[in-house]
């Protein structure tokens, strides 16, 4: 009798604390949000909407708006996700479709390593080694050929728009090729064996069996690839200049969000200037949560479908 | 679809066969040529003094990134002495009893946590105790790593206790064990490998982060003695290092580099030897 009463109480008392380290996770998420937005408040207040119009960005002044880093992070973000989404699909659909299975494995291991070198290193060999580069050679030839566009004018610094789309492109490819390979991983055998039993060449399997099939999995790895890029801190701000300007130039210099808070949140002097960060912050986790909500609702409502599904 | 002919669409097949093969070459040769680089340039300076000596000014030899080290590790720890259990035992909860809406409420809100910049869970952290205690501190920036960690391995943890044969537990149970008795020796025990490569992920995952330690453990040029003191971490130094115009100091940031990457992948490659050990 008395053992049962404890073996409950056993259960009971592992049950609530399990519970509350489970919890945890929406604790960490809502004291996240509260933080920040309390934080912004004085910001927010004193600056309005006029906080994402305008590009004025003054410390000594007190003044704060910041249209050339949300620029900067938008811009960015976008070409680098643009150039890393047909790598990625190609290279997943070369592990999954095309390679021989080890040379797929080993494939696909080599971009996990990718995808585990720190945002520092890859911050550190873009500074060093690649702006440089982009400086003696890229730039230049982009400015002889290409010049008369407005994307490639100006004088070659190295450090520019152009580095940190680099930089980010080769950051989220691992990333996003590993989702999708595993979002192709999941389609089931039966889709193919069925095109290709109609006679159709391997490319036409992928593309009438293979990638409508997954195509709501792949776009989920693509949203997730451009959340990353978007919230990306070290790698970036050790390329792109710190210079907080709209330029349609790539090679010019520019700013993003994460950026400004990496350089500036330590040596805030005033209780505004923190606050204008915060709000900056703030931006960066509305949107990367919305980000991150919208690819999880499509990779999982991918998954949850294939478990019920064709195996 | 209209009819082409035979020869258009082999054409097209190896067209796009030659462009999967190119996409894969481009996106694996980043990893060749920033590998050459790192262990060209850094490997001329990991000698005995790096692992024991603090940085000097620039111009002057022999310095070393042993506090960078040093920082890093006692930030881990610490991190991972909060982080893991949580992590760990909200796994439990999950696999025990997750069956219920909330249950996924949880998991699905450790996926999007998991993709919140690093960045915010700093700022966060300063404003929850670095502005409270009045300073930066090593404490501030293991508590930013340690958040960082806690979705990570409640995920792997799931995944893994999941794996875990029904008929072991329920042969537990049917002996009359209790559940939470069941959880730790049975469930837990049978995954422990998975467990621990798990672990080991999200030890290498916090490693290399720096974003989250600019204003919690801020870096330090010496040697810290005091846990409510900023602290020096091996990623910091080689941010700070890399971008000041040292020739010096960027040869210390490469070595500082290498030494990451190669504490990298050791714990992915212990990780992925783990895991297949389990499999075979």
């Amino acid at each position: 009798m008395n053992s049962t009463i404890r073996k409950k109480n056993g259960d009971s008392v592992f049950r609530a604390i399990t519970l509350l380290f489970a919890l945890s996770i929406l604790i960490i998420l809502l004291v996240m949000a509260v933080e920040m937005a309390v934080e912004s408040m004085p910001s927010l207040r004193k600056f309005g909407w006029g906080f994402i119009s305008g590009s004025d960005w003054d410390a000594v002044q007190g003044s704060f708006a910041a249209l050339p880093y949300l620029y900067g992070s938008v811009v960015s973000s976008i070409l680098a996700i643009l150039l890393a989404t047909p790598l990625s699909v190609g290279t997943a659909l070369f592990i999954t479709e095309l390679a021989p299975y080890k040379v797929g494995a080993v494939t696909a291991s080599l971009v996990e390593l990718l995808a585990a070198i720190p945002s520092v290193i890859y911050g550190l060999w873009g500074i060093l080694v690649m702006a440089p580069w982009l400086q003696g050679a890229v730039e230049p030839f982009l400015v002889k050929h290409f010049g008369f566009l407005p994307f490639f004018r100006g004088a070659p610094y190295g450090v520019s728009m152009l580095a940190a789309v680099f930089i980010l492109m080769i950051m989220i490819v691992p990333i996003v090729t590993s989702i999708t390979k595993e979002v192709l991983t999941a389609v089931p055998s039966s889709q193919r064996e069925a095109a290709v039993a109609l006679g159709a060449t391997r490319w036409e399997m992928i593309r009438i069996a293979v990638l409508p099939y997954g195509r709501s999995g792949i776009l989920g790895a693509v949203i997730l690839g451009l959340g990353r890029a978007i919230g990306e801190t070290m790698a970036v701000t050790m390329v792109i200049g710190n210079t907080p300007q709209i330029s349609l130039s790539l090679l010019s210099p520019g700013y993003t969000m994460p950026s400004v808070i990496a350089n500036e949140f330590a040596e805030t002097t005033t209780k505004l200037h923190a606050s204008a960060l915060m709000e900056i912050g703030l931006i960066l986790l509305v949107v990367t949560l919305f980000i991150n909500f919208m690819a999880r609702m499509l990779l999982w409502s991918v998954t949850r479908k294939w478990k019920g599904g064709v195996a | 679809m209209t009819l082409r002919s035979i020869t258009v669409r082999r054409a097209s097949n190896l067209a796009a066969t030659f462009l999967m093969g190119g996409a894969t070459i481009l996106v694996l040769l980043p990893l060749v040529i920033i590998f050459y680089h790192i262990v060209k340039m850094g490997i001329s300076s990991i000698n005995p003094a790096f692992f024991t000596n603090i940085p000097q000014p620039p111009g002057e030899v022999g310095g070393g990134m042993a506090n960078g080290i040093a920082g890093s590790a006692i930030m881990i720890g610490m991190a991972s002495l909060a982080g893991l259990p949580v992590g760990i035992f909200g796994a439990v909860y999950l696999t025990e009893y997750g069956t219920g809406r909330l249950a996924t409420v949880i998991r699905f809100s450790a996926d999007v946590l998991s993709g919140i910049p690093s960045i915010i869970t700093g700022m966060v952290a300063y404003s929850l105790l670095v502005v409270p205690m009045k300073g930066f501190s090593a404490l501030a920036g293991s508590f930013a790593l340690s958040l960082i960690m806690v979705p990570i391995v409640l995920r792997t943890t799931e995944e893994q206790l999941k794996m875990v044969p029904a008929t072991l537990r329920e042969a537990s149970l049917a002996l009359g064990v209790p559940l939470w008795r069941t959880s730790i020796k049975v469930t837990l025990r049978s995954a422990m490998t998975g467990v621990i490569t798990g672990i080991l992920l999200a030890v290498a995952r916090v490693a290399g982060e720096t974003a989250p330690l600019l204003f919690t453990a801020l870096g330090n040029q010496f040697w810290s003695k005091k846990l409510n003191e900023p602290m020096a971490a091996l990623p910091l130094q080689i941010f700070n290092f890399a971008i000041s115009p040292y020739e010096d100091w960027h040869r210390l940031a490469w070595a500082g580099a290498l030494v990451l990457v190669v504490l990298m992948f050791g714990l992915s490659l212990a990780a992925r030897w783990l895991g297949r050990a389990k499999h075979s």
